[in-house]
């Protein structure tokens, strides 16, 4: 009998238990911050102290990009290293948040976050601390959220991605393919192992592939997805699997050693982003595109001293320093460099566009000036906004213009997504 | 040890020679009062904490400052404290939800599964039910939903278990991925942009107590490990797992229907995994991804073990662990070291309280009988003639080893027996 009491009074303490601490909870749930009222002071330059978020650390090529940008940065600024603070390995979840909260908690005043899922984190760590700025870079929130202290960052590095797409057809031409090469072979088959298939992504490989059609028209690619920013075996087990199809060139995004590494052991040309991986790839190594962070962060603090305020989305181009290509490897094609220098120069005065409608088809039609893309988050990820303009050469994508990070997410003709 | 007689056997006099030609020789020991067995496990953080400041040391940081970042990181400001005490209560929360099975001798290596499950099913309602219904009632929902979760993934390899002897280990373990990869799959279908990023779901967050978050997750745990405390020390349940866990077959004879009992501690376990799934989810991330549990539920196999299976002590050993992965963050973060020094530090942590607990469990003597010997004889063969006085030296020792050998089954069985009284009282 004693037993039934027991488990009976157990029983009964939980749920009151649970009960009251919802009741304690939810007298204090309708206490909207309503008061919140965004205070950025002036900097001075002593004062300034940046925090920077990253999601791993220096073994990641996407991070260790954004480390080496902060010491440029810091050093082009004339801060002292105690002004800067890095925490690495921060999952895309509450650890963000507590991250910012504790970045503050150390005297930051300006917060940067790496990684497209620490957004609403951030964001949450934006709302409660008013009087800190915070900086995401790839994410799609800050203007229509609107908190006057948070801000969206990305560079238009589909331009660098077509660049290096380039450098890949110019290759692949070095090496007897297109029309009338010696291989006989007009369609070559090049690989991309890419993380997550959603915009960032697509609107990456869709601009490398264009940059290879530019100079192979018959090409086609395969595209297989990690659904991981970080996965070594994954990412090297893609691009084995991409090479077995018959893939004869492979590019990645996505932030291991992986893809390089394979490459280099089957000697297929690899095409790489963010770092060069040439001191562990330096025969397969071609060359690749890089955000260069630095001109954004110095932006930012320089804006914060002047008291001046910063954009909601800022796109860093080629012409801001933002969109970088790589050092190109030992055995690119020759005459690369002039090529490139010849497209860089098209690409900064305006009379190139890379999604021009003319050298794209989806499901075998052209695009028309009515093409919406997703441009303000929604949770259906509806698209909204009329994003095809008069460009350079009749109609093109403007990818970029809308919003900072990249809103291109269609599959056009001659990409093949081997999804499982 | 020895024959009933008293009489040496030919074993027992093999024994006798080992240990005396031995250097070091270890017996089990049971006697090893609470106080000492704390303070050698004081001793080994202590090593421990000395060993990581020394390579904060050599990796260019500072002796001090290496604790003093420690302090700074659980306890410069409210925020840091809330965040130790929201890392300890998720841990401790997990420990003590595989403690009851573990208790049992149900090796229940599937709390990470279970706790993820848990999140999706509270997750599910966030998402389908947000905005339908009352905060306070979609928050009971994703309780009730959360329990379901984890205790269905839990209750399915103790059917197997109970029905076909199946085993434990290797189920819980393999239902661990099978609820990572739902959890992917779910969210391939509600994140239609492909980002894989569901993003902070904006109904059915747990309200914040005066102004901080976590604070309600903290309160909830502190409340269900008194409630654990008591089941596992003073229910009928609660014994009646401990006897399945020395003996299944004493369990059958006093009449414990050993089925009953397994599939009842493990709905018990998943229940409370889910419960940790909630709050993970409905008061901490307000979203979900296969790394929401973080490689908790393993670790927090290591602290029920470190505690022994008692809750008071889980408290301490989930608060020392988390307070050591935060702090060894900061000190990574001052100094400037790699990302993985804080994976170093608690791995060095874990490697000294287990090594501790090597002491706490066997006594180390040292035979100097025959350091004395081969000194005297400079190396000579030890097989050589031993004489009285040696002699006499060797057999006390052993005398000394060997009641001890006699001693540990006797004094078990008192134990248990003591344990079958108690059981009658509560009864």
């Amino acid at each position: 009998m004693k037993k039934r009491i027991l488990s009976i009074v157990l029983i009964v303490a939980l749920v009151a238990s649970l009960t009251i601490g919802l009741a304690i909870g939810l007298t204090g749930c309708d206490d909207t911050p309503a008061a919140r009222e965004v205070k950025l002071a002036k900097l001075d330059k002593t004062a300034v102290k940046i925090g920077l978020i990253c999601l791993h650390d220096e073994n990641s090529t996407y991070d260790k990009n954004f480390i080496d940008a902060m010491e440029t940065a810091r050093q082009n600024l004339g801060l002292t290293e105690s002004q800067v603070v890095i925490k690495k390995n921060i999952p895309e979840g509450p650890a963000c948040y507590d991250a910012a909260s504790e970045l503050v908690g150390l005297g930051c005043n300006i917060i940067f976050a790496d990684s497209f899922g620490h957004e609403d984190y951030i964001m949450q760590a934006a709302w409660e601390f008013p009087t800190v700025r915070f900086c995401h870079a790839t994410g799609t929130k800050a203007r229509t959220a609107n908190y006057g202290n948070f801000y969206n960052a990305f560079a238009s590095i589909y331009e660098g991605r077509y660049l290096a797409g380039v450098i890949a057809g110019l290759k692949l031409q070095d090496m007897g393919y297109g029309e009338g090469g010696s291989k006989n072979n007009a369609a070559p088959k090049v690989g991309y192992v890419g993380a997550f298939p959603y915009a960032e992504v697509k609107s990456g490989y869709t601009s490398w592939f264009l940059g290879v059609r530019s100079i192979i028209p018959g090409a086609t690619m395969e595209v297989t997805f990690t659904n991981s920013w970080l996965d070594e075996t994954a990412e090297k087990n893609a691009a084995n699997a991409l090479i077995d199809r018959g893939c004869v060139l492979i590019s990645q995004h996505a932030d291991s050693w992986g893809a390089p590494t394979a490459c280099e052991e089957k000697n297929i040309p690899n095409i790489t982003y963010n770092i060069s991986t040439s001191s562990k790839a330096p025969e397969t190594y071609l060359g690749g595109s890089r955000i260069n962070w630095a001109p954004y962060y110095e932006y930012v603090v320089n804006q914060a001293i002047a008291g001046a305020p910063i954009a909601y989305d800022y796109v860093g181009t080629l012409k801001t320093g933002s969109v970088e290509l790589l050092p190109l490897g030992k055995n690119v094609a020759e005459g690369t460099q002039a090529k490139l220098d010849e497209i860089i120069e098209k690409l900064k005065n305006g009379t190139l566009d890379i999604f021009d409608l003319d050298s794209f088809t989806v499901k075998g039609a052209k695009l028309t000036e009515l093409q919406l893309a997703d441009v303000v988050t929604d949770d259906a990820f509806t698209p909204d906004t009329l994003v095809v303009e008069n460009g350079a050469d009749g109609l093109a994508f403007k990818e970029s213009s809308k919003r900072s990070a990249p809103y291109f997410d269609l599959d056009i003709d001659g990409i093949t997504l081997l999804m499982d | 040890m020895r024959s009933v007689t008293g009489k040496p056997s030919k074993f027992d006099a093999f024994v006798d020679k080992l240990k005396k030609e031995s250097p070091i020789h270890i017996s089990k020991r049971v006697d090893m009062p609470a106080w000492k067995q704390w303070l050698i496990r004081l001793a080994a953080i202590v090593v421990a904490l000395f060993i990581c400041a020394i390579i904060t040391v050599s990796e260019g940081g500072d002796f001090g400052g290496f604790f003093v970042q420690l302090g700074n990181a659980n306890f410069m400001q409210l925020r840091n404290f809330i965040v130790l005490l929201q890392e300890t209560a998720i841990l401790l929360l997990i420990a003590l939800a595989i403690t009851p099975a573990f208790k049992m001798k149900f090796w229940n290596i599937g709390a990470e599964g279970q706790v993820l499950m848990g999140g999706l099913m509270c997750a599910t309602c966030m998402f389908y039910l947000g905005g339908k219904m009352s905060n306070s009632a979609l928050i009971v929902v994703m309780l009730i939903a959360s329990i379901a979760g984890g205790a269905i993934w839990a209750v399915i390899p103790a059917l197997f278990k109970a029905k076909w002897n199946t085993n434990e280990t290797l189920f819980t373990l393999m239902l661990n991925y099978i609820a990572m990869g739902l959890i992917s799959f779910v969210l391939t279908i509600w994140v239609r942009s492909g980002s894989g990023v569901l993003g902070v779901l904006r109904y059915g967050q747990f309200p914040r107590i005066g102004n901080q978050p976590y604070v309600l997750n903290i309160i909830i745990v502190a409340i269900i490990t008194v409630l654990i405390w008591i089941y596992l020390r003073f229910s009928k349940h609660g014994y009646e797992l401990s006897v399945v866990g020395e003996s299944i077959n004493t369990a059958k004879y006093i009449g414990i229907s050993v089925p009953k009992v397994i599939i009842r501690t493990m709905l018990l376990s998943g229940a409370l995994c889910g419960i940790a799934g909630w709050l993970l989810v409905g008061g901490t991330s307000y979203s979900i991804t296969t790394n929401t549990a973080g490689g908790r539920g393993f670790t927090a196999i290591l602290i029920s073990w470190l505690g022994h299976f008692e809750p008071i002590s889980m408290v301490v050993f989930s608060l020392i662990a988390a307070f050591l992965s935060k702090g060894a963050s900061q000190v990574a973060l001052t100094y400037h070291l790699s990302g993985s020094f804080p994976e170093i530090i608690t791995s060095i942590f874990f490697f000294a309280i287990i090594a501790c607990e090597f002491f706490n469990n066997y006594k180390v003597k040292f035979n100097f009988a025959h350091f004395k010997k081969s000194k005297e004889q400079g190396g000579e063969a030890t097989t050589a003639v031993i004489s009285d006085s040696e002699r006499e030296d060797g057999e006390k020792g052993i005398e000394d080893t060997a009641e001890e050998h006699i001693e540990q089954p006797t004094s078990e069985g008192a134990a248990l027996e003591g344990k079958d009284l108690e059981g009658e009282v509560t009864e």
